[in-house]
């Protein structure tokens, strides 16, 4: 329904079929994942349910790892929600950036809203600000929330039969599916600085802090953004 | 893991991203302003990239993922097709592992 939702959706607008194509890659990508999670969530003895549910309603890969893995360890459910959300809270910085991207009527945004992940904050924003990158940001979030569901039910009926995605390299797909999104926003110096000092800051600081915060400390990086000629 | 906890999560969670993409609106932003949420966006995505590129659960993730993303990253400038670029990071990392490289 979604894909092919979305595949009507990219002949209505400006989405190419180059678009359409990485996105699968993207979303194929993902449904390996989240069929790791499902097998997880199996072995952690989460409630099938339940799981599928967090898929659906959080759809945040990350922080769900994280929240299994906090209350599997033994920890409160409190906790793994506070350890999940504080993972999650880049997504206020990513929703200022991409603003209308999401849609442009409240309906639109508060569905494109729900969709807002990393690769596809990069995906559309690879595709500039106009058309073609609020269309690519809809397919693209649509794939990746099927693929992402459709994993977890799949890892969970499969349980342990899920091989170890690690085996496959996937875990090396999504930086590097992000590197390519970003090298060419990397062109402008400004952006260069600023990412070369948000990497440093984050890989210092990511033996000393909880995951997520190492990232959003990252943003110290824009220190370095400079001010453009006009605002001399 | 509860319902409860899943709700919390789910809700806070979609809270934080619409809360960016409301804001967006609410405030109109000068243009250094503006400039500086897009640089944010790029300084979170390279730290992602870095960050799940070499580290894993704090420490460093071993050889053979950081050398699939720098494969990756090598066909990506050479402008190779995107869906090649995901293949190739996750085979040369798939294909480390398979020799005994961890």
């Amino acid at each position: 329904m979604f894909i092919l939702a979305a595949m009507c959706s990219a002949r209505r607008t400006a989405l190419g079929r180059g678009d359409l194509r990485d996105a699968l890659a993207l979303g194929a990508a993902i449904t390996v994942v989240g069929m790791s999670f499902g097998a997880l969530a199996a072995a952690a003895g989460v409630p099938p349910l339940l799981a599928v549910a967090m898929s659906v309603l959080v759809f945040a890969g990350g922080s769900q790892f994280l929240a299994v893995a906090v209350v599997a360890a033994g920890g409160a459910p409190v906790a793994a929600v506070a350890a999940g959300q504080l993972l999650n809270l880049r997504h206020l910085p990513f929703g200022l950036a991409i603003g209308d991207l999401a849609g442009r009527t409240l309906p639109a945004r508060l569905l494109g809203a729900h969709i807002l992940i990393d690769e596809n904050v990069a995906f559309a924003r690879a595709r500039g600000t106009g058309p073609r990158a609020r269309a690519a940001y809809r397919a693209c979030g649509a794939l990746l929330f099927v693929g992402w569901n459709a994993g977890t039910v799949v890892g969970l009926l499969a349980g342990s039969a899920v091989p170890d995605p690690a085996s496959f390299g996937v875990d090396a797909a999504f930086p590097a599916a992000l590197l390519a999104l970003l090298l060419p926003s990397l062109r402008a110096p400004d952006a260069r600085r600023v990412g070369l000092g948000a990497a440093v800051v984050a890989l210092a600081a990511t033996p000393f802090l909880p995951p997520g915060l190492p990232v959003l400390v990252a943003l110290l990086g824009l220190l370095l953004a400079g001010r453009t000629e006009a605002e001399r | 893991m509860t319902w409860t906890a899943v709700l919390a999560l789910a809700v806070g969670t979609y809270l934080v991203r619409l809360a960016g993409i409301l804001l967006r609106d609410k405030v109109t932003l000068p243009h250094r302003l503006a400039r500086l949420t897009g640089l944010g966006a790029t300084a979170l995505l390279v730290a992602l990239v870095a960050t799940a590129a070499l580290t894993e659960a704090g420490g460093f993730a071993g050889w053979a993922r950081p050398a699939g993303v720098l494969v990756g990253g090598v066909a990506a400038w050479l402008k190779v097709p995107f869906v090649l670029v995901v293949v190739l990071a996750a085979g040369t990392t798939a294909g480390l592992r398979a020799l005994g490289v961890a």
